[in-house]
């Protein structure tokens, strides 16, 4: 083990840079919906409260499900009653208008800066009530507390749990003067609420996110050389884990939270595959293949590292015990295969795949090993699920700049977010977060 | 520094530089091999400094008459002129033969100069996945980095980084961009 590694350096940046000022602005396009939108109905909120209502609630609940690609709610023009409790709700009036489902609630102020949400989901054919909560908030929990209505409001009608109230962490390079700016931003997984975490004039690479949501790992090259960095989000506190000599890169937190899997190039430039223990910062070695072997990723029960090797020719996915052993390949189909993810739940691998020519997103079923091609850009990478396992996102081009894209996991729904400047590349999705 | 393999050509381009550079009609100074290339005969050179001195004949007929040359290389200083980007093939990390020549000159720097110190640094183009890159670009310098030790270098006068696709120098997505961004650049530290 080196002795420069390991050295806890705590460095307070200007890194936290609460920035109201959204230098990415990422702007959602929606590109592709399911073959089937449910028609659904958000009728507006009732309000109780001093001054005007803070959110529109049901206008947040109703751009997630649009966005979701699998329904379509109607106009509030449409509307032919805007009941804000159950017992106002006359489903004839809805089933006139072919919805298929109602959402009515109420948003009341209880206190100086506390309000309840309360929401009831209605079934229009059978003329009964699907869920209905309530949940208190604050003014700066109000639109996670809608996106919250949202998330329920999807896992009751497609049985599949949502993910609106989650983050998105992503790299921005934008043109300065005669350099370029990087940037590590957080945003809400709408786009909205963008937090730079760090910004530099050299590169940022390979964001990822600690299982608590609390902390990002990254690489930076500053000081012109690669090295990597765990970063607290609430206070901006950075610590860099490790800048031994020679590459650091890829690095990723173990399920637990308590490791990180990082690639090493040391002085020889052979790169490898290494675990750190977080605490003592101890790091293993685990591959010693020549080859170029980076980008490891965990499986989901945390005893697997999966990562990209080129030791047969060219980039593949092989898998290795955390313990260590004979790596075992995985990818067999295409001639390029990295940047192994996945999914939460463990049943499919996400990958950099190289179809007909072209830099796609591919996901291959563990199991049957059957692979889809999810993509269709030429230039696309860094594919992330989402934690329900059923949405990705990823960087591809649009017009030479680097934009998002999420898809669905059976291919058929897709939108892109674009920055209204720049390039944006590298995106991770959160996981769910703790306090819900 | 310039960049003397932005014109988009290669070994022919840094050859002709470097005879521009030595001047017309002079020795070939390389210690190293020349590689394949011809070395030029030593012209005749007319040196007023080592006729001085000297009486004129008597007789008024003047004729040429060769000055004393001299050999000179260790007054080369070619760090401003020398070629600092050595380029590679798709997917490669193999140097290209031509390169020989360059890189012997940048070693016989390194070994004429103890405290002389380089960084090379290893680019790769932007098709594929970045920390994969990262290693692409990683060999390369590594590639460079042995040639260099090979020749006369030694390892504590060479360090290497690889920026992946992190910083191209050609910003398009075609096959002339990816071309010049695959890449090692040999930057003098000191």
């Amino acid at each position: 083990m080196t002795t420069n590694s390991g050295r806890r350096i705590s460095l307070f940046l200007i890194a936290l840079l609460a920035s109201m000022n959204a230098l990415a602005e990422l702007e959602i396009q929606i590109t592709r919906g399911a073959g089937k939108q449910t028609p659904v109905a958000i009728v507006p909120f009732g309000w109780q409260g001093n001054s005007a209502a803070p959110m529109d609630v049901a206008g947040v609940v109703a751009a997630d499900l649009q966005r979701s690609g699998r329904f379509a709610p109607i106009e509030e023009g449409d509307m032919l009653q805007k009941p804000t409790a159950g017992v106002d709700v006359d489903f004839d009036d809805w089933s006139i208008l072919g919805v298929e489902a109602v959402v009515v609630g109420q948003l009341t102020q209880t206190g100086e800066n506390a309000f309840s949400v309360q929401f009831q989901l209605f079934d229009v054919f059978r003329g009964e009530q699907l869920v209905g909560y309530r949940m208190p908030a604050t003014r700066g929990t109000l639109r996670r507390a809608a996106h919250r209505v949202a998330d329920m409001v999807y896992e009751k009608l497609t049985g599949i749990q949502g993910v609106f109230d989650t983050q998105i962490a992503y790299v921005t390079a934008r043109r300065t003067g005669n350099g370029r700016t990087y940037a590590l931003v957080v945003s809400d997984a709408d786009g909205e609420n963008e937090h730079t975490i760090m910004e530099s004039p050299d590169p940022i690479m390979s964001p990822a996110w600690s299982p608590d949501s609390r902390r990002l790992a990254y690489v930076s090259f500053e000081g012109n050389a690669s090295s990597i960095f765990v970063q607290t989000l609430r206070t901006g506190n950075r610590i860099q884990v490790s800048n031994r000599p020679g590459i650091n890169g890829s690095p990723a937190f173990s399920p637990d939270g308590r490791k990180l899997v990082l690639t090493l190039g040391g002085a020889d430039g052979n790169l490898d595959i290494h675990v750190m223990d977080l605490a003592s910062q101890d790091v293993k070695r685990l591959t010693t293949n020549r080859a170029i072997d980076t980008e490891g990723s965990w499986s989901p029960d945390g005893r697997q590292i999966y990562f990209t090797s080129d030791r047969s020719g060219g980039p593949q996915i092989y898998r290795i015990g955390v313990d260590g052993g004979t790596p075992e390949r995985v990818t067999f189909e295409g001639s390029y295969n990295a940047r192994p993810r996945l999914s939460p739940d463990g049943k499919e691998l996400a990958t950099v795949h190289v179809d007909r020519g072209s830099f796609r997103i591919a996901v291959m079923n563990l199991d049957e090993r059957g692979v889809l091609v999810l993509s269709t850009g030429q230039q696309d990478e860094s594919p992330s699920f989402a934690p329900n396992s059923d949405t990705l996102i990823y960087a591809t081009r649009q017009g030479g700049n680097g934009v998002l894209e999420t898809v669905s996991a059976d291919g058929l729904v897709r939108q892109r977010l674009a920055p209204g400047q720049g390039d944006v590349r590298e995106p991770v999705w959160s996981p769910f977060p703790l306090d819900q | 520094m310039k960049d003397v393999a932005g014109s988009n050509t290669l070994s022919k381009d840094i050859d002709m530089t470097a005879y521009k550079f030595l001047g017309t009609g002079l020795l070939c100074f390389l210690l190293a091999a020349c590689g394949s290339t011809p070395v030029p005969d030593p012209e005749p050179v007319d040196s007023d400094v080592a006729g001085s001195g000297r009486d004129g004949s008597a007789s008024g007929v003047d004729s040429d008459r060769f000055g004393q040359g001299e050999e000179f290389g260790d007054d080369f200083d070619a760090a401003g002129e020398l070629g600092m980007i050595i380029y590679f093939d798709f997917d490669q990390s193999e140097l290209r033969p031509e390169y020989g020549d360059l890189l012997a000159r940048h070693a016989a720097r390194l070994a004429n100069s103890s405290r002389a110190k380089a960084r090379l640094e290893g680019h790769a183009d932007e098709r594929g996945s970045r920390e994969y890159n990262i290693g692409l670009g990683e060999r390369r310098a590594q590639a460079v980095r042995r040639m260099l030790l090979i020749q006369g270098a030694t390892a504590e006068q060479i360090s290497t980084v690889s920026f992946g696709e992190e910083r191209p120098a050609a910003m398009g997505s075609d096959d002339e961009s990816y071309a010049q961004n695959r890449r090692v650049e040999i930057k003098y530290t000191n």
